[in-house]
């Protein structure tokens, strides 16, 4: 074969091309699989039926005894909404002072927070084991809500440091020279402003909290068992029950794709922003 | 306003971090000083008179001897290594390449692009429930794929040569994509002149490729490096979801045993002492990090 330029471009494309189209497939397949087998009754499932009618049997089954998947979704719901509205306020309060204040010791603090983001959630549990036996909150949502700060302030802090960093400071001077306090410039200036990154923050701790598998395994046992936990317990006597499996991850992940259409749109913009130069 | 008075805005967020991340860390690491089971007792000594002291030294001193002792311990370092070096190797060079892939237009790449976060905000605990699925011989993806041929599927979760293999197709189809990300903000900062000046002057691609975007994106691939090895040490929904440390302890890596000393056997001073064998490796990492971290916010 000669090496034609024009050629090894056409093939180069296909190549490309290939690679793309196997690229989504490997990432939709799992995820059809998961949704499909959602609504498939149990004979297709065992028959591996690739198109199928489908139906929501499977999920009246998980929502009743003993599955009573709607118990875990309401945990899940409230244990990561309680810990989304602890960690943001709290998370911007100190993003804002990190920002603007030249707060002595700061850089230290900033490190000691990246830091503790590396400690493995396997080493925080054990200590909270034996403590919430004491305290009376294991299995309990509070309880829960609480380690689950462990996950999502450090990170928020963060992101909205470098959020805040990025509003310019002139912004606020007016208001600091007509004497408002500092909340009230947060709250009517700063907060506007900085929104789409506490939004984003905000969807972030709520998609970390929610996916949470560890400290819910270790931490909850029956009353505020979250539904990723839930989801690994089923099965029982009656063996490997696949079609409610994947109704209930259906269930899961439903949540989560809507939010990653907002969440994409984030970590895109910065991929953007350089290639529209 | 008052300078101390300022400190107040950050003091929520650090008593967050310290009640949640610090003590719980300084308390495991004290934790190995205990000889403590709770199926033997539901307290462990706590007084730190010099005697205890003595006590407690002699305690992590035989949880440590222990250590050395068990074949376990080895066999989930192993494991750990294993896990991280090919998890850490596949995905990030697959997140290189489909960056360099999406850099360009072309059929299926705007498809891609739209679809990158998916695996990225999937809960590992589900996604390790579908590879146990996806993996099943009887029914799962894979006998549905090979069914028309004929083709038995084999037990992949039952081999100690596969199981481990499964587990970090997991892993890297949760992470590759988002290091895709990382290194697409990073190509998008490459200057463009340099890159097209070169093809005039006739560099081919892949000399393009060495010499201006790999340099140019260098930082962001060794913190994407030393990210990902970070969440691989971390890693154990997937593990627990997908194999449970077997077969055999194959994929027994040294979170999931850390899991299984503390709140199988509730033998926390055990445990806890293990827990230093993740905590020192994690603790250069995420120096690294923030060594390279600083530098690039430098630069």
């Amino acid at each position: 074969m000669s090496a034609d330029p024009g050629n090894r471009l056409v093939s180069g494309r296909a190549l490309e091309t290939t690679a793309t189209l196997l690229a989504c497939a490997v990432i939709i397949v799992p995820i059809y699989w998961i949704l499909s087998n959602g609504f498939k009754s149990l004979v297709d499932v065992f028959a591996l039926k690739w198109v199928f009618t489908p139906t929501l049997e499977n999920f009246q089954r998980i929502f009743a005894a003993p599955f009573d998947i709607g118990q875990k979704l309401l945990n899940s719901a409230i244990v990561s909404l309680l810990a989304v509205a602890i960690a943001i306020p709290v998370a911007t309060l100190a993003a804002y002072a990190f920002s603007r204040f030249a707060l002595r010791g700061a850089r230290a603090l900033v490190l000691a927070i990246v830091f503790s983001q590396f400690i493995p959630p396997v080493v925080i549990v054990l200590p909270y084991f034996v403590l919430f036996r004491d305290l009376g909150l294991y299995d309990t949502r509070i309880g829960l809500a609480l380690i689950e700060l462990a996950l999502v302030t450090p990170f928020a802090v963060l992101m909205l440091k470098s959020y805040i960093d990025q509003i310019p400071r002139e912004i606020e001077e007016a208001a600091v020279m007509d004497g408002a306090t500092r909340l009230r410039i947060i709250a009517d200036i700063v907060a506007p402003l900085a929104a789409p990154g506490i939004i984003t923050a905000a969807l972030l701790c709520f998609i970390l909290t929610w996916n949470d598998f560890l400290f819910a395994l270790i931490l909850t046992s029956k009353d505020a068992v979250t539904l990723p936990v839930g989801l690994a317990m089923f099965g029982g006597e009656e063996g490997v029950l696949w079609h409610l499996i994947s109704a209930g991850g259906t269930l899961l992940m439903i949540p989560m794709l809507v939010l990653s259409i907002r969440i994409q749109k984030y970590y895109l913009e910065g991929t953007l922003a350089g290639a529209n130069k | 306003m008052q300078r101390a008075s300022r400190y107040l805005f950050v003091v929520p967020a650090l008593l967050v971090v310290l009640a949640t991340a610090f003590w719980p860390l300084a308390r495991a690491l004290a934790l190995a000083f205990q000889d403590w089971q709770l199926a033997r007792s539901d307290a462990p000594a706590w007084l730190w008179t010099p005697a205890d002291g003595l006590e407690n030294a002699r305690d992590l001193a035989l949880n440590f001897e222990r250590m050395l002792e068990d074949p376990l311990v080895w066999n989930s370092i192993k494991a750990t290594l294993f896990f991280t070096v090919t998890s850490v190797v596949l995905a990030v060079a697959i997140g290189l390449a489909l960056a360099m892939l999406l850099s360009r237009g072309g059929p299926g790449k705007a498809l891609l692009r739209a679809i990158l976060i998916l695996p990225f905000v999937m809960s590992p605990a589900l996604i390790g429930v579908s590879w146990r699925f996806m993996f099943n011989p009887e029914h799962g993806l894979f006998s549905a794929l090979g069914r028309p041929f004929g083709g038995a599927m084999t037990d992949a979760l039952g081999s100690e040569l596969l199981a481990p293999w499964v587990v970090v197709s997991a892993d890297v189809w949760h992470w590759a994509p988002y290091v895709t990300l990382m290194i697409m903000a990073a190509l998008a900062t490459v200057p463009q002149d340099a890159r097209e000046a070169a093809a005039i002057d006739g560099a081919r691609p892949w000399q393009v490729f060495r010499d201006i975007t790999l340099p140019h994106i260098a930082p962001t691939l060794a913190v994407a490096t030393v990210l990902k090895c970070i969440f691989a040490l971390k890693a154990f929904d997937l593990i627990y979801t997908i194999t449970g440390g077997g077969p055999g302890n194959v994929t027994q890596v040294l979170s999931h045993y850390i899991y299984f000393q503390g709140f199988k056997y509730f033998d926390l001073g055990y445990s806890a002492a293990l827990a230093f064998l993740l905590i020192v490796p994690m603790a250069v990492l995420a120096w690294m990090y923030i060594r390279l971290s600083y530098r690039e916010a430098a630069a």
